[in-house]
């Protein structure tokens, strides 16, 4: 059969341009770090900066050249904290991305559906109520199932009120917010105050309290949640043409969507733990990377991370630099911004 | 283009009720269609089309009965192994993730690949491209979906259920919202494909144009199933449709042609 094109057919930007997108993100990425760590109240030159971290990796391959103290700024404070940062960006960044497509609904994001608030009510609950009895994991496990709970709430209510369709899911999901942040500050109420204090910043979002050696956490639920989603592209991608469709294609619909928000609710839970409610990032991140790379999952997902990261680690600049010496809670930044980019997000579907 | 056999399928008392208790939406269908035959599924709204089309792509579960697809029960065999016999288009409409036209005709291949990722492969961009020719969408494919007309977007998740290479193709009204040329060449497309394929119509004129056999459908109940000129016929089309039906044969033609007045009170 022969059906005739009606229209002339104007050649789209063909995505030749990828690898060199790539290359550039990773450059980009670096340079973010680089200037992360030699900012801040102590100036500390690029050069210093990866002379350390080359020093620490292959221990007298380079003279030092700078002093302890600011070798223990770099090393001790800055790095770890950036990391943490890139690795909290990223987390964000692929589960909003994930969640917008398997509920086909752009203006999904972890913050805006109360996983974050269901991993800072467990959190909370593990910081000040239960104390730390599984040693360091306490706050992050608690924080999972606390994400995995307000998950559950959010589905749930979105189907006792048919609320499937984009605009009314995100309305469930800022009703159980509300519900389980008033547990959560009750929890905060009845806690002990001083370490209520300490609690309340931390909720508001902050990379100030990255060591060493809890950053292996955040990376391991990184890397394998991470690789998950990246080997679940295809399906992810067949997901946005919708449920039935997908179904036709062989993917058990219900159960793959119930998956991928248990990891995105792994993802958040313990992001969460570490970092605070840092919001928006998963609602921004996956529409800066689709004007930049397209739609297909298999390059929305490494870009996303990878846009996330960079976008986190420049926030963090901007909270350890806006009102220095004081460190502003980086949600702060992050929903001032994630806010209004929401509001243009609104403008633009009409 | 196609490398696989048309399907065989039958349907065998099938029953389906949405919650127990309630009436059945679709009471004991039982039918069988040859490979290569065209069934048109026929009837009023609420009649109970789109739920049959649920039950043959393997979305719904029968409550009774069983559908078998070249002898084997839907519903014993895996859901990829359906998908990989079994094609739908549905009335769907994506959401805009800024998916280009042949990533999106290139979904149809996700049953076919094994394991983690395996995307790609040069066997895989020859049915994509075949899928995108056939449709004539070559020049379309870098574009985005929403940056199409309903009728070329229609024509993408045809090409899409092309690529899935299947032995059934199932299309929901699939004419609908398109304009008479467009109408037309998907009728076309229909007959030339070499393909078993159910198709429900809102148009019975249509229909009888198209199809070999044809399902007319009433509140769940089959009205009558066979060749479109014993089922089309005045009684049961004015049964069907609550109206009075006539058929006239229209000389210039060559073809039958339904009309319908509402019924004197």
């Amino acid at each position: 059969m022969t059906v005739e094109s009606t229209t002339p057919v104007p050649k789209r930007r063909t995505l030749k341009a990828l690898p060199v997108l790539a290359a550039g993100g990773i450059v980009v990425l670096l340079a973010s770090l680089s200037m992360a760590v030699s900012v801040g109240a102590v100036s500390v030159s690029a050069g210093t900066v990866w002379g350390v971290l080359l020093n620490k990796l292959m221990p007298g391959m380079i003279e030092a050249t700078w002093s302890q103290g600011r070798e223990a700024i770099v090393w001790d404070i800055r790095f770890p904290r950036a990391l943490l940062a890139m690795m909290v960006g990223a987390g964000l960044g692929l589960v909003g991305a994930s969640l917008q497509a398997v509920t086909r609904n752009p203006l999904a994001d972890p913050h805006l559906l109360g996983i974050s608030s269901g991993g800072a009510f467990g959190a909370i609950l593990a910081l000040l109520h239960t104390g730390l009895f599984l040693g360091l994991l306490t706050v992050p496990l608690f924080a999972f199932f606390g994400a995995l709970m307000a998950t559950g709430l959010v589905l749930g209510v979105s189907r006792i009120a048919d609320a499937t369709s984009a605009d009314r899911l995100v309305l469930a999901g800022v009703a159980v917010s509300f519900i389980v942040m008033a547990a959560a500050n009750l929890l905060i109420f009845l806690g002990d105050p001083r370490a209520s204090h300490t609690v309340v910043f931390w909720m508001l979002g902050g990379l100030g309290l990255a060591r060493w050696d809890q950053l292996i956490y955040p990376l391991v639920i990184l890397l394998a949640s991470g690789g998950w989603l990246l080997s679940r592209a295809g399906a992810l991608n067949a997901m946005t043409v919708g449920d039935e469709t997908a179904s036709t294609l062989g993917i058990p619909v219900a159960r793959f969507r119930l998956l991928v928000f248990a990891v995105g609710a792994l993802i958040t839970g313990v992001m969460v733990a570490f970092s605070g409610i840092i919001g928006f990032v998963g609602l921004m991140v996956p529409h800066i990377v689709r004007m930049l790379v397209g739609g297909d999952y298999r390059r929305v997902l490494p870009a996303s991370a990878v846009v996330g990261a960079i976008f986190l680690l420049w926030a963090d600049v901007v909270a350890r630099t806006a009102m220095a010496p004081e460190d502003i809670p980086i949600g702060v930044i992050t929903g001032l911004i994630g806010g209004l980019f929401f509001i243009w997000l609104l403008g633009r579907r009409r | 283009m196609t490398a696989q056999a048309a399907a065989g399928l039958e349907l065998e008392g099938v029953s389906w009720t949405l919650k127990k208790g309630t009436s059945p939406i679709l009471m004991e269908t039982t039918l069988a269609l040859n490979p290569g035959r065209v069934l048109g599924i026929v009837g009023p709204n609420g009649a109970g089309k789109t739920t049959l089309l649920r039950l043959l792509y393997r979305y719904y579960r029968p409550t009774s009965g069983r559908v078998w697809l070249d002898g084997e029960d839907i519903w014993r065999m895996s859901a990829r192994n359906v998908a990989r016999k079994v094609a739908a288009v549905l009335q769907e409409q994506p959401t805009d993730f800024a998916l280009t036209v042949r990533e999106i005709v290139a979904l149809g291949r996700t049953p076919h690949r094994s394991g983690l990722g395996g995307f790609g492969g040069a066997r895989d961009a020859e049915i994509v491209d075949g899928a995108l020719d056939r449709l004539a969408l070559r020049g379309f494919a870098d574009r985005h979906l929403g940056t199409l007309s309903g009728g070329e977007r229609q024509r993408v998740m045809v090409a899409r259920a092309l690529a899935q290479e299947p032995g059934l193709l199932i299309l929901d009204e699939p004419t609908n919202h398109l304009d008479i040329r467009h109408q037309l060449e998907v009728l076309r497309l229909i007959r030339d494909l070499p393909l078993t394929i159910v198709t429900s119509l809102h148009d019975l004129n249509m229909a009888a144009g198209v199809c070999d056999d044809v399902l007319l459908l009433k509140s769940g109940r089959t009205l009558g199933f066979g060749p479109p000129h014993t089922v089309l016929c005045e009684a049961s089309v004015s049964r069907a449709f609550d109206v009075d039906a006539r058929r006239d044969h229209l000389s210039l033609s060559a073809t039958d042609h339904l009309t319908f007045h509402l019924q004197e009170e």
